[in-house]
């Protein structure tokens, strides 16, 4: 920036051909009412963390099945696991087991164990 | 599948191209950065193809990157062009080739301005007989210079001393053509191919025995535009756009770009430095970026003229390694002397060298 006075933007598109998909498809295999979601944000308006940080559930899950699993991988920790998005979820999905699963698989993933 | 009728509806897609007597008018850019584009373009159509091509010392700019900056008002701009064709009719031409895109964009869409809109020409007329006591004919014919080497490619083909196959593994070269967005996107039928499926470039790689590169962001723009790189907080979009161009292209492993337009050559060749500088990325194979030619320097190239009478030293990225694939002899020390021998100044900072 300070030798051009400019810099390479990155692009917004979603490049479904290259992410990692890897962390979706083990959530979707331990628990299937992942499949479920309507993305309606009930989850992210209930949330006691949501309402002091940036997290939302409602955007991880939509990133993890993008596949863009940078911005979830620290999302992750805003989570208290009290499992009040749970109880508000109108399709019954088990949104806190997909936190606990998401985890899970970012530590196997680490580990090239997924 | 109906052969006939895809015949049918391609020849929708083509256009008449002149065949002799032409009006020449020069880039800006090209003239000042790839000097001997324009140069071989003249000697390949006077001395090699043998045609009548003119220019007139009095031609000027186009102004089109003023007009293309909000700077230059449209009626200054079409009394400007207006003086070209002056020029042309006081010369005894009717054919005009142009060896910009931009300036092309330009004499199509103000000769278009004044088919639908006559009281302009009218106006513009007045305005250039007022000014410099000039009249002008519209040009029979508007081509621009890679309308004219599209067509003489089979000419060139049978010619050919190189033709475009890797001597080192016997496969044709891969190569990516890039059409300049004034060319045919904003007035389809003025381009071989229209907007859809140009073929001025691609039809020249066939010719010459190339495989041409498809890829996903293949007329994706530049990056050029006008108002992304004049001011400089601006340049990064401009950089972002070559960028994508360029991540796009990287896995086809292609051996070289091949444009028409001034401002394509000159970003895609002078930005794969800075994107190397800023980010430490190069796009072609092993860690070499890729060379990006104009469609004469490539025509040069397959007719055997030696690479740094062409003018290939003044890019930014070199292109010994397309030299080596073609199996073109050439000699490093003679990359920057003068015709009489002089040695001149040797850039820094040259990539691929």
């Amino acid at each position: 920036m300070d030798k051009f006075g400019f810099t390479i933007s990155k692009g917004r598109q979603i490049d479904y051909g290259s992410n990692d998909k890897r962390i979706a498809e083990y959530i979707f295999e331990k628990e299937p009412s992942f499949r479920l979601c309507i993305e309606c944000g009930g989850c992210a308006a209930t949330c006691t963390s949501g309402n002091f940080t940036g997290f939302s559930l409602r955007e991880i899950n939509i990133l993890i099945k993008r596949g863009e699993n940078d911005k979830v991988r620290q999302s992750l920790k805003k989570c208290m696991l009290c499992g009040k998005c749970t109880l508000v979820c109108p399709r019954g999905v088990n949104t806190r087991n997909i936190v606990v699963l998401a985890k899970k698989a970012f530590l196997k993933s680490d580990e090239y164990a997924i | 599948m109906n052969i006939e009728g895809k015949r049918h509806i391609w020849s929708d897609y083509q256009k008449e191209i002149a065949d002799d007597h032409f009006f020449y008018v020069r880039s800006c850019i090209r003239q000042s950065f790839f000097p001997g584009s324009e140069q071989f373009f003249l000697n390949l159509m006077r001395n090699i193809l043998g045609k009548d091509v003119y220019e007139n010392p009095g031609h000027t700019t186009c102004t089109g990157i003023g007009y293309h900056s909000d700077i230059v008002p449209s009626a200054t701009i079409m009394t400007v062009i207006a003086r070209h064709f002056a020029l042309m009719k006081e010369s005894g031409y009717k054919n005009i080739a142009i060896s910009c895109v931009t300036s092309f964009g330009l004499y199509t869409e103000i000769l278009d301005t004044w088919k639908h809109f006559p009281e302009q020409l009218e106006k513009t007329r007045e305005y250039l007989f007022k000014a410099t006591g000039r009249e002008f004919d519209i040009p029979e014919n508007v081509a621009h210079s890679s309308d004219i080497i599209y067509k003489f490619k089979d000419l060139i083909a049978q010619k050919a001393k190189n033709l475009l196959i890797n001597k080192i593994t016997g496969e044709p070269l891969k190569i990516v053509e890039h059409i300049g967005c004034h060319y045919a996107k904003m007035f389809p039928k003025s381009g071989v191919g229209g907007a859809e499926f140009p073929h001025v470039l691609s039809g020249m790689i066939e010719a010459w025995g190339g495989n041409v590169v498809d890829y996903p962001e293949r007329r994706h723009c530049c990056g050029f535009g006008f108002r992304q790189y004049l001011v400089q907080a601006n340049r990064g979009y401009s950089v972002s756009n070559t960028a994508k161009k360029f991540s796009s292209m990287k896995p086809f492993k292609p051996d070289m770009v091949l444009t028409n337009c001034p401002g394509c050559t000159m970003f895609m060749d002078k930005w794969q430095y800075t994107i190397k500088e800023m980010e430490g990325t190069s796009f072609g194979d092993k860690g070499e970026s890729i060379p990006v030619l104009t469609y004469e320097e490539l025509a040069g190239l397959v007719l055997g003229y030696n690479p740094w009478d062409l003018g290939l030293q003044y890019h930014m990225v070199q292109s010994e390694p397309l030299l080596k694939k073609l199996g073109i002899e050439y000699d490093n020390a003679d990359k920057f002397k003068t015709k009489d021998g002089k040695q001149m100044p040797i850039p820094q900072n040259l990539i691929n060298s």
